[in-house]
């Protein structure tokens, strides 16, 4: 039976990214459908009830929710080509910390960069940059994440990649001079085909960010 | 892999409904370990050392090596000793599983945590909001034994946080936060749970 699988994404997601780098890695076919979140859908609110957010992966009509859970739902559905995890089970439990530890440090403050100006912004601004360091120093002088394959925790932090011109504007540093590592490793992510047909263009986001703050009225 | 003089050590609380997971999961499979307790408010070389990222327990170290955050460390534990499995071997299920495992720690936990901190009005909206989470719990649990189908799973694990920490923590609140007239399929599940001799030897009903 040929698989059916969409994604029902909003293009600037750096969640969304992950879930388009999984699919890619795995050569998996999906219809793309732009959801506009300050008008949801019926299909995006029918799939995902409790959270109401994007990214969802549906896959034969069945929803999968929340980009990380995705991520690891396409390597266990479709094993065998590019595995994402690696398959030692204390390998794959660092590649799941480091996977939460981007979703629960660095998310956050790039929230605090972009939003009010202030004491705020400057807080998530050190917040920021220390988790890049924390992460820097767990890639060391790797290749990737997980050693000489591409996988799991490049996946979960490159789609903030796209972001990091914007981060840098409003917060007021320079990446490269911070964590020159992290941002050669970002550099040889992008050279794959899955990374870079599926990250949003940097000089988007730019634009994006600004006109996002004026509708949630902050400028 | 787990092997034949497997050292298995919990760097835990006993008050932590997170490193309750732990033991629970260990009991489960059977796997001897040491409990170490930790004093959060002086954390010990150990901690430090095992976990410098977040400094948190619980840190479960097999031969040495230290595994953080709870729902890692289930995982971990599901995947090195594969008898009387926690997670569904189904990939559709596993991700739904892992689905509301997180939700009940971003989301149940975080908005029980503000109960605990709040008092008048403001408590009474967090009362509400918590509800308002536990319902997605109370509809999960028609027609089911467990949250994991007939038997212990993933998430009946992960959610004795709401069956032994919250409605526990309610009483000494001094509210109500999972009455059973409004939740009782969550009541009738946390009697499943109590049935269970695994639960009995790692919650006793009082401490």
């Amino acid at each position: 039976m040929a698989d059916e699988v969409i994604l029902l994404n909003y293009w600037p997601s750096m969640f969304g990214t992950r879930t388009m780098i999984a699919l890619a890695e795995k050569n998996i076919k999906f219809d793309y459908r732009e959801q506009d979140l300050f008008n949801k859908s019926s299909i995006l609110l029918e799939m995902n009830p409790v959270h109401k957010k994007i990214p969802v992966l549906i896959h034969n009509g069945k929803p999968i929710c929340e980009s990380l859970i995705q991520v690891e739902y396409i390597d266990e559905a479709w094993p065998g080509k590019n595995p994402l995890l690696p398959s030692d089970p204390y390998q794959r439990a660092q590649a799941k910390f480091w996977g939460d530890f981007v979703d629960k440090k660095v998310y956050g403050p790039t929230r605090l960069i972009w939003g009010p100006k202030g004491e705020e912004q400057e807080a998530g601004a050190k917040e920021f940059i220390e988790m890049l360091k924390t992460l820097e120093s767990e890639l060391g002088d790797k290749v990737y994440f997980g050693g000489e394959t591409f996988g799991y925790v490049d996946i979960a932090l490159i789609g903030f990649y796209s972001w990091f011109d914007v981060l840098e504007k409003f917060g007021n540093f320079s990446i490269e001079l911070e964590c020159p590592k992290l941002i050669a490793w970002a550099k040889r992510c992008v050279k794959r085909e899955s990374v870079a047909k599926s990250l949003p263009v940097s000089e988007e986001i730019t634009k994006f960010v600004p006109e996002l703050r004026k509708k949630i009225g902050i400028e | 892999m787990a092997e034949r003089s497997d050292e298995v050590k919990l760097l835990g609380m006993w008050a932590s409904p997170f490193s309750r997971r732990i033991e629970i999961a260990l009991t489960l499979k059977g796997v001897p370990f040491e409990f170490s307790e930790q004093d959060i408010t002086n954390k010990s070389p150990l901690l430090l050392l095992s976990n410098p990222v977040h400094k948190k327990i619980p840190v479960l170290l097999h031969n040495g090596k230290p595994i953080s955050e709870s729902l890692v460390i289930l995982e971990y534990i599901d995947d090195t000793w594969q008898n009387n499995p926690i997670l569904p071997q189904d990939p559709y299920e596993r991700a739904t599983a892992r689905f509301w495992a997180k939700f009940v720690d971003e989301q149940i936990y975080v908005s029980a945590m503000k109960v605990v901190g709040k008092i008048g009005e403001e408590r009474d909206a967090v009362v509400e909001a918590t509800r308002d989470l536990l319902k997605s719990l109370e509809k999960e649990l028609v027609g089911k034994d467990f949250l994991g189908g007939k038997s212990l799973g993933f998430v009946d694990i992960v959610a004795t946080l709401v069956a032994f920490w919250l409605m526990r923590t309610e009483e000494i609140v001094g509210v109500k936060v999972v009455p059973v007239e409004m939740f009782p399929e969550i009541h009738r599940w946390v009697k499943n749970l109590l049935e269970l001799g695994v639960i009995k030897k790692c919650y006793p009903s009082r401490r």
